[in-house]
């Protein structure tokens, strides 16, 4: 593995951090492993997790070097979605940013 | 939306209305990042070429990832990009129609994707698809490339309420015939009779483009999204 699943996660946090910054205070996300990104749960709505899903790909890109797309096949198929939790979406861009020329 | 130092992407630049529209927005201030198969001979300080077939989606993510961090954020995009093919629908090979979905319709759609991203984080921007007057006149022998231009304005509408919450407004254009490679082999008295379905009978002219262009990019254009203006009165 190129890069380890804690320096995705930093970035991942910081993209979060970004989105808070325009985010009210009672609707602020949060970074831990278990935080709920979409349906019961979560303080996003659908626009939120798309903002969230673009700001983490650009984060990405400027950390590591590399493009990646979110929302690509395997992950709309997977029976478990990466998009449940903070924990699940870190260690699915971990995947992604690995396997990434 | 001031014109100076903005940065917008035209796709099919080497040639044709791409090739025009690229000068008249570098003339007017603009950085223009402009795309093709093949390299451009358009040598101008801010221009900025790449060789990308417009529905290859590691290309276009690339040539996306490659603007973003050159400029940081993108005001505009124009899908210009477009091939047609004119044959009887019991004529028209699988193939073609595969070819032609894929550059008009895959094609505009990656460029939204991508490029909608880079705009989101720019706080907005405007992004102008290529339509035809071939799909409203319901045009005989075009029914590949006006079902494929159909497409692209669903797609329009469509995109156009989802991106409007992130201050992105999309519309389109639905040029008339201009003389262009793409309307080359088309038979004489084929364009006559088109002509003749057009209030305003005449070829469209490269700067009709770049007028309904410059509408929608206008500043004071940002209540008109989802729009499909067809040329020559067409519609």
């Amino acid at each position: 593995m190129k890069f380890s699943l804690a320096e995705v996660q930093s970035a991942v946090a910081s993209a979060i951090d970004e989105l808070n910054q325009s985010r009210p205070a009672d609707r602020q996300i949060g970074k831990s492993d278990e935080t709920v990104l979409y349906g019961a749960g979560s303080v996003m709505d659908s626009l939120g997790l798309v903002n969230l899903i673009v700001s983490i790909e650009s984060a990405v890109g400027e950390r590591f070097g590399v493009a990646i797309t979110l929302a690509d096949e395997k992950a709309m198929s997977l029976r478990n979605s990466p998009f449940r939790s903070v924990g699940t979406l870190g260690a699915y861009v971990h995947q992604l940013v690995n396997e990434a020329e | 939306m001031s014109e100076k130092t903005k940065v917008m992407v035209v796709t099919g630049t080497r040639k044709g209305i791409g090739r025009y529209l690229s000068e008249y927005y570098l003339e007017r201030g603009w950085t223009v990042a402009g795309c093709s198969r093949e390299a451009s001979d358009l040598s101008h300080p801010a221009y900025h070429h790449y060789c990308v077939d417009v529905a290859d989606e590691a290309g276009v993510r690339k040539m996306a990832f490659d603007i973003g961090r050159r400029f940081g954020g993108v005001q505009a995009l124009l899908n210009n990009a477009g091939i047609a093919s004119m044959n009887h629908i019991l004529l028209t090979p699988m193939k073609t129609t595969r070819r032609v979905f894929e550059t008009n319709v895959f094609g505009t759609f990656l460029f939204c994707r991508e490029f909608a991203k880079l705009m989101q984080r720019a706080g907005g921007g405007r992004i102008v698809n290529f339509a035809t007057v071939a799909t409203p006149l319901r045009l005989e022998g075009e029914a590949i490339y006006a079902a494929s231009k159909a497409a692209i304005e669903s797609l329009t509408q469509v995109m156009a309420r989802e991106l409007a919450e992130l201050n992105i407004l999309v519309n389109a254009v639905g040029p008339t015939p201009v003389k262009t490679d793409l309307i080359r082999s088309v038979p004489k008295e084929k364009m006559d009779a088109l002509l003749a379905r057009q209030a305003i009978r005449r070829f469209g002219e490269m700067r009709d483009v770049s007028n309904v262009c410059d509408f929608f990019l206008h500043p004071d254009s940002d209540f008109i999204t989802g729009q499909v203006m067809y040329l020559g009165g067409v519609g």
